[in-house]
C-alpha cells in the first residue's frame, strides 16, 4: 500500500485511536503510518458487535420472562458463549446449561457461584439478580 | 518506579512490537518488521476444527508466542519466560522485576484491559504488552498497538494476566537476559526468507500455506447452500481475523514487505529482495480488495456472489505463490 492510500476514515470502532499500518513511500521504503480507520473493518466489527448485542438482548428478555436464570444473560452480556464459559470455569457444558434453569440456579451452591463470579469479574450478589436495562424493551 | 529512558513505539502487531521495543532498549536495534521476518512469523492457516465463538480459526501469522520462541532460536539470544499459578506471586514478581529496572513483557486478555475501547474488547487471551513502571496503584504500560503509553490499575491487569480459557496467559511475564549488541544478520536472513517461502509453498497439510488459502476459498463457495445470516457472519469473521485482530492478514503482508525492503538494504540493495518487497505489497493490496468485496456483500441486501469472492481469494493465492517463488530465487 502507498502511504497516500492508507485509509483515514475515522471508524467509530477505533474510538479515536490509530492503528499502525506499514505503507510504502515513493522510494519503496515501507514504514508505519497511523490509520484512523477503514470502513471495511468498521463494517465487520460492527457486525460482530451487533450479533453479540442481539444475543444479550434476547437472553435478557428470556430472563425477564423467568425462562432463564440471570447467569444466562450475564454470559452474553460479557461477550461470552457456552463454549467459552465452560473453558474459563472448567465446568462441563451440560452442568452450566442446568444453571440456566432459574429454579436450579436459585439453589446454586455458594462455591459454584463463586467460580462464576470470579471468571465474570462480578460479585456473587450481582449474578443473582438481573440488572435493569430499560432500552431492551422486552415484549 | 519507572524503567529509565524507555521510549514507547507504536507498532502494527503486539508480539513483534513488544520484542522489537524490548531488544532495542537493551541495545540490539531491530525494527518490528525485522523481528517479524527473522522469526518466520508470516503464514496462513485455516483451522475449521478449532472454533472460537462458533467460527473456525483463521491465522495469518504463526501461533501466538512463536515470535518469542523463534527469535531466540534464530538469533541465539535468551528471553526468560515465567508463568504463575498464584496471582499474588505473579504480581509480586512483576514488581520485583520493575524494581530491578527491567522492561517486562506480559501476555494478557484484551477483554479485561480497561484502556481498550469497548468496541475492541473481545475475549482474546494472547495480547502482548510491555510494563515499564508503576505509579501508585497504576501500572505504566507500553501497549504496542496504541499510539501513546497507557495506564492500567493493578486489579484489572491481574484479571487480564490471569484470564482463563483457550491459550490462557497464566500470568506470563518475560524479559530478555542475554542480549548481544551486534549480530551478523546476513546468514539468518537468507535462512528465514527461504524458510518462510518454502513453508508457504510446500506445506504437507491442506490447512496451512497456499493449500490453506485454497481450502478457505472452497469453504466460501460452500456457503451458497448455507443460511444467509450464517454466511454473512462467516464472511465477516474472515475479515475480522484479517483486518482487526492483531494487525490483520493484509497488515502482516505489508509488514513483511517492509522486512524484505530492509533486508535488501543489508544485502547492498539486492534487486531480487527489492522486487519481492514490491510484490508482497501488492499481495497485501489484493487481500484488502478481497476484504472490500466481502464488506460490500455484508452491507448489501442482494444475494451474495460467492463465486466473485472465491475468485478473488484464488487471485490472492496466485500472487502469494509468485512472491514466495521469487523469494527462493534469492541467493547469497
Amino acid at each position: 500500500m502507498d502511504i497516500n492510500s492508507v485509509p483515514q476514515e475515522e471508524s467509530v470502532t477505533y474510538a479515536k485511536n490509530k492503528k499502525a499500518i506499514y505503507a510504502s513511500d515513493e522510494n519503496g521504503n515501507v514504514n508505519i503510518v497511523g490509520s484512523s480507520g477503514w470502513s471495511v473493518e468498521e463494517t465487520v466489527t460492527l457486525q460482530a458487535l451487533e450479533s453479540l448485542e442481539d444475543s444479550a438482548r434476547e437472553a435478557y428478555c428470556e430472563v425477564k420472562k423467568g425462562e432463564k436464570s440471570p447467569l444466562y444473560y450475564y454470559m452474553f452480556a460479557l461477550r461470552m458463549d457456552l463454549e467459552l464459559l465452560s473453558q474459563v470455569t472448567g465446568f462441563f457444558k451440560w452442568t452450566i446449561k442446568r444453571d440456566f434453569n432459574p429454579n436450579i440456579f436459585n439453589k446454586i451452591k455458594d462455591k459454584r457461584l463463586e467460580v462464576y463470579a470470579d471468571v465474570m469479574g462480578k460479585r456473587k450478589e450481582e449474578l443473582r439478580i438481573l440488572e435493569e436495562i430499560k432500552d431492551y424493551g422486552c415484549k | 518506579m519507572v524503567v529509565s529512558d524507555y521510549i514507547h513505539k507504536h507498532s502494527a502487531h503486539c508480539e513483534s512490537g513488544v520484542i522489537s521495543s524490548m531488544l532495542s532498549y537493551y541495545g540490539l536495534h531491530l525494527s518490528e518488521p525485522m523481528v517479524f521476518g527473522l522469526s518466520n512469523a508470516l503464514t496462513f492457516a485455516y483451522l475449521p476444527f478449532i472454533k472460537i465463538g462458533g467460527m473456525p480459526m483463521i491465522g495469518y501469522r504463526t501461533m501466538p508466542k512463536s515470535i518469542i520462541k523463534n527469535i531466540q532460536k534464530n538469533l541465539k539470544i535468551k528471553i526468560k519466560l515465567e508463568t504463575f499459578r498464584d496471582k499474588e506471586k505473579g504480581e509480586k514478581r512483576l514488581n520485583e522485576l520493575l524494581s530491578e529496572n527491567r522492561l517486562v513483557g506480559a501476555q494478557t486478555s484484551i477483554y479485561w484491559l480497561p484502556y481498550f475501547p469497548e468496541e475492541m474488547r473481545f475475549h482474546f487471551n494472547v495480547h502482548n504488552l510491555i510494563i515499564y513502571g508503576k505509579e501508585g496503584d497504576e501500572y505504566l504500560i507500553s501497549d504496542p498497538v496504541f499510539e501513546n503509553p497507557v495506564r492500567c490499575d493493578s486489579k484489572s491487569l491481574e484479571k487480564s494476566r490471569f484470564a482463563k480459557g483457550l491459550m490462557a496467559p497464566k500470568g506470563l511475564l518475560y524479559y530478555p537476559v542475554d542480549i548481544p549488541k551486534n549480530i551478523d544478520l546476513k546468514p539468518i536472513l537468507v535462512k528465514s526468507i527461504h524458510k518462510t517461502a518454502k513453508a508457504m509453498l510446500t506445506t504437507p497439510v491442506p490447512i496451512a500455506g497456499l493449500k490453506g488459502i485454497n481450502l478457505l476459498a472452497k469453504a466460501i463457495l460452500k456457503l451458497e447452500t448455507k443460511d444467509k445470516k450464517y454466511a454473512k457472519l462467516f464472511l465477516g469473521h474472515i475479515i475480522r481475523n484479517q483486518e482487526e485482530i492483531g494487525t490483520g492478514g493484509a497488515g502482516f503482508r505489508y509488514m513483511y514487505a517492509s522486512f524484505l525492503k530492509e533486508a535488501s538494504e543489508i544485502f547492498d540493495n539486492n534487486k531480487i529482495l527489492e522486487d519481492c518487497s514490491q510484490m508482497m505489497l501488492e499481495v497485501g493490496d489484493i487481500w484488502r480488495e478481497f476484504a472490500l468485496l466481502i464488506a460490500k456483500a455484508i452491507r448489501s441486501k442482494k444475494d451474495i456472489d460467492f463465486k466473485l469472492i472465491y475468485d478473488k481469494l484464488l487471485l490472492v493465492k496466485d500472487a502469494e505463490e509468485e512472491t514466495y517463488k521469487k523469494m527462493l530465487e534469492f541467493k547469497y
